[in-house]
């Protein structure tokens, strides 16, 4: 009986100080993406890259798109385009830090949408940013 | 008997490290440093701009300011529920505590406090393109983003 509570306690520790660090890959994310999209959507066809940088490059009706801070090649670094502040590159090719974490990506979608649409972007939208993000080479 | 005393060994050891993290953190909320830190308040407020310190502006302001991230100066700073709470803890705790004017000033730049602080600073250093605007505080101290303000560290850029 012990032993099991032993056994129990330590491998909840480690569960715990394993927790911050759990990454995702980018295909993970994107697949949630996809189960989203198919959801929303039952005439669901995919993801296209080419739409995707399309949609990051032009401005949807506001002051700002996605380029005016993450620049049109997105393997190099951004800065801010009110504060200055650099950002680091966008795109996993240049630096794998990117679309690993679900809450930041969720976090990051929602803010930036709002200010460059106005509003939340469709999972269509999002998967096919993502998509072209992904081809993007150094 | 034997798991007995490693179960116990293993609880005290578990309880010790707890205490001592806790002490640790406690040291931390102490303003014996240039000023109180957060790692959320830092990651959070600091991935657009520098993590301005929580003495630059009242409690008050801080309250108002925190209660509308989704419309932060122009932009969607939104955070969940629980980060907000954590972030408007921390400033509050460590506010500053002038004088200070009402209704509560949400731009540090616009507190008499920073004005007289930089009164000297001529019109056309403020338009430099390195430097840009009051609230890039980097651009001319160095040791911002560490909280580092100390007057014989500015570097003015050309």
């Amino acid at each position: 009986m012990l032993n099991k509570i032993y056994v129990s306690v330590l491998f909840s520790s480690l569960i715990a100080t394993a927790l911050p660090a759990m990454a995702q890959a980018p295909e993970e994310i994107l697949a949630d993406i996809t189960h989203e999209a198919r959801t929303g959507n039952p005439a669901f066809k995919g993801f296209s890259a080419s739409q995707g940088e399309i949609f990051f490059k032009v401005k949807h009706g506001g002051e700002w798109a996605c380029v005016s801070c993450h620049t049109d090649k997105p393997a190099t670094p951004g800065k801010h385009a009110k504060t200055g502040k650099l950002i680091q590159p966008l795109a996993p090719a240049a630096n794998p830090e990117r679309f690993t974490n679900p809450a930041k990506v969720a976090k990051w979608f929602k803010r930036n949408c709002n200010d460059v649409l106005g509003r939340v972007c469709t999972a269509q939208e999002k998967g096919d940013v993502m998509s072209y993000l992904l081809t993007v080479k150094n | 008997m034997l798991i007995n005393n490693k179960l116990k060994t293993f609880i005290a050891a578990t309880l010790l490290t707890g205490a001592i993290s806790a002490s640790a953190r406690a040291d931390d909320d102490e303003d014996h440093r240039p000023f109180a830190k957060n790692k959320v308040w830092q990651s959070e407020c600091g991935e657009c701009h520098v993590a301005y310190p929580p003495g630059m502006l009242p409690a008050a302001s801080w309250r108002v300011l925190m209660s509308g991230l989704n419309k932060h100066f122009g932009s969607d700073a939104s955070l969940d529920k629980a980060t907000v709470r954590e972030i408007s803890d921390f400033l509050e705790k460590n506010a500053g505590r002038r004088r200070h004017e009402s209704p509560p000033l949400l731009r540090i730049t616009e507190t008499r406090w920073f004005i007289h602080e930089h009164d000297e600073i001529a019109e056309r250093t403020w338009k430099n393109p390195r430097i840009k605007s009051p609230a890039n505080c980097a651009a001319c101290h160095p040791g911002a983003e560490s909280g580092n303000f100390n007057e014989h560290n500015i570097r003015i850029p050309k």
